[in-house]
């Protein structure tokens, strides 16, 4: 937590560890506020990555080495479109201004998709009558790629955007998200890619005054699946609704790290995030930054992430951060829990007369769809329900 | 006429000293309507009785049967033993995540009665047992358990006993860490079930405080894993008077 600098009591710069160790030999100062992190869009300013980095240190770093730093195919894919009034889709060249006006790169492979790219697909929303749309991916192949995309929504507009991923892919991407004024959208993103899919995308979100942005994340599916979404308030009295749902069975690595930015003054946030594990080698990670920054007063955050533990063998990791720069705010907290269905759980419910699957069934479905229920998309709250109960009977349970 | 018998039982449980004998030749036979206390000391084998009855996976039967009816108990998976009629009020009920009460209860009932339950009376009887064990109405929207007080997770016990209305209960140490007021509601809502449905109930207990307020017709006190003495009503009152030193003297001595 990085302190407000008028306060005596919390650290100064001459405190160990915040400035350059006296030794000096290795001129190096650990970033201390999230918002102070190097950025750059090529993506030959970044080190090779050792996976000791603090973005990098949880996620099997030699899985997906060919997003990392490999050659990338940045060339326009196909993708399926239900057609609605309001929104409309397009390649643009990679002159296009909206470019790089919600974001740019915080790691390597965030770069090498933005060095790649060749023709950005830009999605808008007009019209403030609610509407719905999908943006399925679903024949990428195999080959390693880098892409572009910016959804856009106009001041006063409204829209639901579905990202639906599915297939095989060696992806990765970043994803503008542009809100003007007023405006209310809401972007999600569905990993259920192929078992061998690698998968790593960062989105950055721009959210303009009295804005109101939903994020969900959904991974199911995918060897290695790491989303990466950054919200910035930066409007006045612009709100994000953060939410995530996550599924990793045996081998799976699903990895989010969240960040808000609470810039501009009466901002609100919510980040809510939850996950389950089954099978060996299960892998999640969870990180959540919220940043208030010394202007937004009036700040009212929350974040949270739990987790659930339904055989031996997985492994999750929850880390919240909170750092507050202005004294001035309504409120900020953050909450993180990671408890495991346990055989105690399952011989209470079976002792109620309820079948071992139905009992599994019952604690994870209660417990994920807390996060389904608030998408607002109801045809695909109901299939990711599905989708969720299919991942629980896939995989052998413990000790069979 | 329901009947539960058990048959020279013998269980086992694994220790990190190996194998442990624990119950060592349990007869019992409990019969519709019937209010059975089972007394003793600690470490007597009073739960590890409570748990191999519902079927927990930790204990191990070397010998003996269980049978409800007939029917081959120790045969039957735990959800099957509650199926056919069988109900452990735990002495440390679970916290289950994310699973309210409300959606607990009806998923039990419909496993239970093989059907879902008319949603009408069924939220009516969930409300008026609610009421009756002073449970306030946010307990049916809070997830199983998860944050309940002691007392409270008790009186939610006593909750499913009345609606899932088994034909035997076993009461594993229902009265430990009641204060008097919640050991009289949940002593009410115990003879309310046997009044209604002709529950036979299998009391196990430390204390005899709880008798006071449920009426044995039998009373078994159980010492080194058996039935070391059998009695009505009057076995508890002396017990209350002496304790249990003359059935541990006499265990040593064995």
């Amino acid at each position: 937590m990085t302190a407000a600098s008028t306060s005596t009591a919390l650290p100064t710069a001459e405190q160990h560890g915040i400035k350059e160790h006296s030794d000096g030999r290795f001129g190096f100062v650990p970033v201390q506020t999230r918002s102070a992190r190097f950025r750059s869009t090529n993506v030959e300013d970044f080190p090779a990555v050792t996976g000791r980095e603090a973005v990098w240190k949880h996620t099997p770093v030699d899985r997906v080495g060919s997003l990392i730093s490999g050659e990338l195919d940045g060339s326009a894919y196909a993708y399926d479109a239900t057609p609605a009034d309001g929104i409309t889709v397009a390649w643009v060249g990679r002159d296009d201004a909206r470019i790089g006006v919600a974001g740019a790169p915080e790691e390597r492979a965030s770069a090498n998709a933005w060095s790649a790219f060749e023709r950005a697909l830009v999605i808008s929303v007009t019209g403030e009558e609610a509407k719905e749309f999908t943006l399925t991916r679903s024949a990428l192949g195999t080959g390693a790629r880098g892409a572009h995309t910016i959804i856009e929504a106009a001041p006063f507009s409204q829209a639901t955007v579905i990202l639906q991923n599915s297939g095989s892919a060696q992806l990765t991407e970043n994803i503008e998200i542009i809100l003007g004024e007023s405006a209310n959208l809401t972007v999600v993103s569905v990993q259920e890619w192929n078992d061998d899919a690698l998968h790593l995308a960062n989105h950055f979100a721009s959210v303009g005054r009295d804005a109101r942005f939903k994020h969900v994340a959904v991974s199911l599916g995918g060897s290695v699946v790491r989303i990466n979404p950054s919200t910035h308030l930066v409007g006045s009295g612009a709100d994000t609704e953060m939410l995530g749902v996550y599924f990793a069975d045996a081998g799976q690595h699903l990895e989010q790290q969240v960040y808000v930015f609470h810039d501009g003054p009466h901002g609100r946030s919510r980040v809510t995030y939850k996950g389950a594990l089954q099978g060996e080698g299960a892998r999640t990670v969870w990180i959540g930054d919220v940043l208030i920054g010394p202007d937004a007063v009036g700040t009212d955050s929350y974040e949270q992430n739990r987790n659930l533990v339904l055989t031996d063998g997985t492994r999750a990791d929850s880390v919240p951060n909170l750092e507050i720069e202005t004294g001035d705010i309504l409120g900020a907290g953050h909450a993180s829990a990671t408890g495991r269905f346990d055989d105690e759980q399952l011989f209470y419910l079976q002792s109620r007369g309820i079948t071992e699957d139905e009992a599994r069934r019952l604690v994870v479905r209660g417990f994920l769809s807390e996060i389904v229920q608030q998408i607002g998309a109801p045809t695909l709250q109901e299939r990711l329900q599905l989708a969720i109960e299919a991942e629980l009977s896939a995989v052998p349970r413990a000790g069979e | 006429m329901s009947v539960l018998e058990i048959h020279g039982l013998h269980v086992t449980v694994e220790t990190e000293q190996g194998t442990k004998e624990i119950l060592k030749g349990v007869d019992l036979v409990i019969r519709e309507g019937e209010i059975h206390a089972i007394m003793g000391p600690n470490g007597s084998g009073k739960s590890t009785l409570a748990y191999t009855i519902a079927g927990h996976p930790k204990y191990t039967v070397t010998k003996g049967t269980i049978t409800l009816d007939g029917e081959d108990v120790l045969a039957m998976t735990v959800d099957a033993r509650a199926r056919a009629g069988l109900f452990l009020a735990m002495q440390y009920p679970v916290e289950i995540p994310g699973v309210t009460n409300t959606n607990f209860l009806r998923t039990a009932k419909t496993a239970i009665s093989g059907e879902a339950p008319a949603i009408r009376t069924w939220v009516k009887d969930i409300r008026e047992t609610m009421t009756k064990l002073r449970m306030d109405s946010s307990f049916a929207e809070r997830n199983v358990n998860e944050g309940f007080s002691g007392g409270e997770k008790k009186r939610n016990e006593i909750l499913q006993l009345e609606l899932l209305k088994p034909k035997f209960a076993v009461l594993d140490e229902t009265d430990s860490g009641l204060d008097v007021d919640a050991l009289k509601i949940v002593s009410e809502g115990v003879n309310r079930a046997a009044e209604n449905t002709g529950l036979g109930v299998l009391l196990i207990t430390h204390y005899t405080r709880i008798l006071r307020y449920i009426k044995p017709d039998f009373v078994h006190v159980f010492v080194a894993g058996r039935v070391a003495e059998e009695g009505g009503r009057e076995l508890a009152d002396r017990l209350e008077e002496e304790g249990y030193d003359r059935f541990l003297t006499e265990a040593n001595v064995g």
